[in-house]
């Protein structure tokens, strides 16, 4: 498995950390026990098409979302993730 | 049919041809009171208990593909009970005591080898996280020893004890804790709950459940056809979220690949199973002379059964460090298997908030050495709709509660642990 930074270009994965599930959004600070525990705990565990957070920390240091098969390694997307990297990518 | 010194040479003197099948390759039918879904070791392991210990035996256990074909198939073998949290301590020693009747139990030969395990440690800070570790299984009863560097020596005069970096002082040895053959406790649990009565039934994927009007499941859909049950339990391993989301249920559970290495066959060498404490690297070496071993788990999300090469790397160069040597020895077959990874890396036992629905999943690494205790305490909790003393932690709220098991003090992220 390969990962196309946008920032590197293609790299090996020992280059990059993975940070889970990219859908699970951080709650409001009022938000309740049960939202809370069901963004800290619970996880779809998707077999098929996921979006993911990776971390380039072998080289740009950039927060990525990649897109990719559980079931097969395929990736069909990354991109950068919101933050001011990203933007920086889409200029 | 029962194995004896007489049924062996019966069938030795007759050319080996006349054996009996092991276990009846049952059809299914209409209702059983309890459906197992999953064939591995502990669906196994659960329908046995359930049929000599609590006289439950009219039982079916579902498999998709054919026994032992998961994890049960793709694993290092290892057994141990060298666990110092509340919770775990008691069950793996519950498990440990099974492993070491389990032959008689079955009557079958599992090659339960007590051979040994000792996790090597490499300075002051993990010598002392190891006393105490080893001084928390003794007080509950279970053998552990604390060796110094010159006691490794004399056991292990082949490690690389002049690493500058990652320096062996000693190790924690638990004598009773070793390997057993891992097809073999699957054909063994097979051969056993089959004379029982229990149906294994093989090729039966589960693609649904069957609810009555207030929820309560009432049995599966198969790709064999609709089965009646009095309870559903499931025993699924890698696919538990799979599983769990067709009675609409989300899990505290990501799914992992860990990968295993064999070597080619090589003369003996290693005496136990050893594990490098400055990286994750465990060996043992099997009966045939193949160096068994592996480490991390990839670290993402993964239902793939196959793995990726910076792990691969990673593991060898823990063996390398250890053992300079085995640089010499050619890598046979490597695999990977899907595990549960839960949020605080223990398992999960327990009934779940739909009716008639009860859950063994979040095994992690660990699912081996548990497969007799999961059998013994999920079989318990079956029959008597209360967990086992044992497994009685093993709660499937335990997130919300606060009451996590988080042996290695990680904190909440499965590809921690």
């Amino acid at each position: 498995m390969r990962i196309t930074c946008p920032f590197c270009g293609e790299r090996e994965l020992g280059e990059f950390t993975y940070l889970g599930d990219a859908k699970p959004v951080r709650p409001a600070a009022d938000a309740g026990e049960d939202v809370v525990y069901d963004y800290v705990y619970l996880r779809d565990n998707i077999a098929g098409v996921m979006s993911e957070n990776w971390y380039h920390g072998g080289g740009c240091r950039a927060w990525l979302k990649v897109t990719r098969n559980t079931l097969t390694h395929e990736i069909s997307a990354v991109e950068a993730a919101a933050g001011a990297g990203a933007r920086q990518a889409s200029k | 049919m029962k194995y004896s010194i007489f049924s062996l040479a019966r069938a030795a003197l007759s050319g080996h041809k006349n054996w009996q099948r092991t276990w009846r390759d049952a059809t299914p039918k209409d209702r059983y009171d309890v459906v197992i879904i999953g064939g591995g070791g502990h669906g196994l392991a659960t329908a046995w208990f359930l049929a000599s210990e609590y006289g439950i035996r009219n039982v079916a256990v579902l498999e998709k593909g054919w026994i032992g074909s998961g994890n049960a198939g793709r694993n290092t073998t290892i057994i141990r009970s060298n666990y110092g949290l509340p919770g775990n301590t008691g069950f793996y020693e519950l498990s440990m005591k099974l492993w070491e009747r389990m032959e008689q139990d079955l009557n079958y030969n599992a090659m339960v080898s007590q051979r040994g395990v000792i996790n090597l440690y490499h300075s002051d800070a993990q010598r002392d996280a190891y006393a105490r570790r080893g001084n928390t299984m003794r007080i509950n009863g279970i053998d552990a020893e604390l060796l110094d560097l010159a006691a490794v020596k004399k056991m292990m005069p082949f490690l690389n004890f002049d690493n500058a970096r990652f320096p062996v002082q000693g190790g924690l040895l638990q004598r009773r804790g070793g390997t057993a053959r891992h097809d073999a406790v699957v054909w063994g649990y097979a051969h056993a709950a089959s004379g029982l009565g229990v149906d294994i039934i093989q090729n039966c994927e589960v693609t649904g459940f069957v609810r009555d009007t207030n929820g309560k499941v009432t049995g599966v859909e198969t790709s064999r056809g609709r089965i009646g049950a009095g309870k559903v339990g499931m025993a699924v391993a890698g696919s538990s979220s799979r599983v769990a989301d067709m009675a609409g249920l989300r899990l505290p559970i990501e799914s992992h690949v860990l990968q295993a290495f064999v070597s080619e066959a090589i003369k003996p060498l290693i005496p136990g199973v050893m594990t490098f404490g400055a990286g994750h690297f465990y060996v043992s070496q099997s009966d045939k002379g193949g160096l068994v071993f592996g480490g991390d788990i990839d670290g993402y999300n993964s239902y793939a059964q196959r793995g990726n090469m910076p792990v691969m790397e990673d593991v060898c160069e823990g063996g390398m460090a250890l053992m300079p040597m085995i640089g010499r020895v050619r890598l046979l077959r490597q695999w990977g298997g899907i595990m549960d990874m839960s949020m605080d890396g223990s398992p999960i036992i327990d009934k779940t908030p739909v009716d008639g629905l009860y859950l063994n999943a979040g095994w992690c690494y660990g699912g081996f050495k548990a497969t007799p205790g999961s059998g013994f305490v999920f079989a318990h909790l079956l029959a008597r709709d209360t967990p086992h003393e044992e497994a009685a932690r093993f709660r499937l709220d335990r997130f919300r509660t606060g009451a996590m098991i988080d042996e290695k003090g990680q904190g909440a992220q499965p590809n921690l642990h």
